[in-house]
């Protein structure tokens, strides 16, 4: 095993080398998945908005 | 300077001329050189301003590097390539930002005149008042840089055919951001995958004139270049502008 | 296939399929790096040093074929204007944008016990360098636009430009590169064509997990893009919200 990990000396290279793959394609993975809460969490504000602003509306109509 | 001033009276009798019937293409160009120009002399203080910036870079090598004039010499004709590209870039940006901003660029998609011509134009116009100049300084900043005579000619050759290159590639992504939030730095990095080849030519000629041997295969490549630019890039302009200017 | 179009369609058909690709994909990977590093033997000149190959070839293979799948989707925005056709070429950038780093990075880590140096200006490498750049012009212009819609057809035709300009660029390094005698790397092509079986078919196997990961990736920006662009429409607030928009929410 630690024959393995030391990858004929070369594991300072190697090792790094498979860590950029993983780190990166994670962020690739993982971005889209942030991006989404952050959109769900902005639509659900503007609907609620939407629709507090449609039950007042009614009030509003018949105070005038 | 005085050739510019004149053709304002011939432009108005151009413009008085085509008042009644739809202009042809060439007259249409014709109209819009003039306006260049004369937008240009108006403004002909910043015209200096490339140049200015050209003769500051050249003039902090030698104390970057030391005054060794065998370095300087060896470097000139790469160091001039670069500071031309570099120079060029801070007027590639507004090549049609403002005829976007006060709708001119709606009435060319609206002028019966095709798109891509006008774009040439525009290019043209642009080359011969932002870049023609620095061009005309080359050989006081190659004597700077102690530049060899013979190398001169070919460097003069070298940008004669890139910079016209690199003015048609940088219209195509200057129409391309004219639609786009402040753009100088991306201008930048869109033309620099697109400058590699063309600098990768022009310096390549000067290099191989710098030691003596045949420098006409790389500049011949950049002529090929230039001629399939000249057709391309204004359809890839006009479809830039219809995107930026069209909902 | 033309009802895949419409974006709440492939919304819900990208959704089934991404979990069934990122499965095999992963199970591929599984196997590709087992096979590629504990089966396969160590190469006779460079020792394990090699076993990058396995991650680096692939991502470089998969940062062309993104740039290839990108400029078809953007050529597809542009003529018919498919609203899908330009969320997926610009969701392609950014993946297209991490495999050029991965290679870019990867092979410098490569190149420092190989050729004693992180960097050299080698025909392959500085392609890529310009591959890279060409993605960042991509992903830079598409959200210097207010308008995305706008933003996607602008960068599409930089990712055409872009296509035209790529041999150029690989063809005028090559000629650059023999003018001023850079470092020789003649291994590498040594290397390429006489590549053992037990070392191949890993390699093979990682390319069929990056591309099958590419495409789980893609379909899973695609529909968070279709998401944004599409906020105002109903779909997507019965998606997003949770429960059924109102029935006298007849506006737009």
């Amino acid at each position: 095993m630690m024959h393995w990990l030391a990858m004929g000396g070369y594991a300072v290279y190697v090792w790094p080398a498979y860590a950029v793959f993983f780190v990166v394609l994670a962020w690739d993975w993982f971005a889209p998945v942030l991006r989404r809460r952050r959109l769900t969490r902005e639509l659900r504000g503007r609907i609620a908005r939407e629709r507090i602003r449609k039950a007042r509306a009614p009030r509003a109509e018949a105070s005038t | 300077m005085i050739t510019v001033v004149q053709p304002t009276g011939d432009a108005l009798g151009a413009s008085n001329r085509v008042r009644n019937v739809v202009p042809g293409a060439l007259a249409a160009c014709r109209a819009l050189l003039v306006r260049d120009f004369l937008l240009a002399w108006r403004r002909r203080g910043e015209l200096f301003l490339p140049l200015l910036y050209a003769v500051i870079v050249t003039a902090l090598f030698p104390f970057a590097l030391g005054p060794d004039p065998q370095l300087l010499r060896r470097i000139a004709g790469g160091v001039l390539l670069v500071i031309v590209v570099l120079a060029m870039l801070p007027a590639l940006e507004s090549m049609f930002r403002s005829d976007l901003e006060d709708g001119t660029l709606e009435q060319w998609l609206l002028a019966p005149q095709p798109l891509a011509l006008l774009v040439l134009t525009r290019v043209i116009a642009h080359w011969l008042t932002t870049v023609l100049p620095l061009l005309i300084v080359m050989p006081l900043l190659g004597a700077l840089l102690d530049l060899s005579a013979d190398v001169l000619p070919v460097l003069m050759l070298a940008l004669l055919l890139a910079t016209p290159l690199l003015a048609l590639l940088g219209a195509v992504l200057s129409a391309l951001a004219a639609g786009a939030r402040g753009s100088g730095i991306l201008l930048a990095l869109m033309l620099l995958p697109l400058a590699v080849p063309v600098v990768i030519f022009a310096a390549g000629a000067i290099a191989a004139a710098q030691s003596g041997i045949p420098y006409m295969a790389p500049l011949s490549w950049l002529g090929a270049a230039l001629v399939l630019a000249v057709v391309l890039a204004p359809l890839a302009g006009a479809a830039a502008l219809r995107i930026a200017v069209e909902a | 296939m033309h009802r895949l179009g419409s974006p709440p369609t492939f919304y819900r058909f990208a959704g089934a399929l991404r979990p069934w690709l990122m499965l095999v994909a992963l199970a591929a990977a599984v196997v590709g790096l087992y096979g590629g590093l504990v089966l396969a033997p160590p190469d006779y000149q460079q020792g394990d040093a090699y076993r990058i190959m396995f991650i680096h070839v692939p991502s470089a293979w998969m940062s062309l074929f993104v740039y290839a799948f990108m400029a078809v989707a953007g050529l597809v925005a542009l003529v018919w204007r498919v609203k899908l056709a330009e969320v997926i070429a610009m969701e392609c950038a950014p993946a297209g944008a991490a495999f050029t780093l991965i290679t870019l990075a990867t092979g410098s880590l490569w190149g420092k016990p190989m050729w004693g140096t992180w960097w050299t200006w080698d025909a392959r490498l500085t392609s890529e360098l310009v591959l890279f750049f060409l993605y960042l012009g991509v992903i830079g212009l598409y959200h210097a636009f207010e308008d995305r819609r706008r933003g996607a057809r602008a960068a599409s035709l930089l990712a055409l430009v872009g296509i035209v300009n790529l041999p150029i660029v690989h063809y005028s390094v090559q000629w650059w590169n023999t003018l001023h005698q850079g470092s020789t790397v003649d291994w590498l092509n040594l290397g390429r064509s006489s590549i053992a079986p037990s070392m191949l078919w890993p390699l093979l196997v990682m390319a069929l997990a990056t591309h099958l990961y590419f495409f789980a990736s893609i379909l899973g920006r695609s529909r968070i893009g279709l998401l944004s662009l599409e906020s105002g429409k109903q779909w997507v607030r019965q998606r997003v919200g949770g429960q059924p928009a109102q029935p006298t929410g007849a506006r737009t």
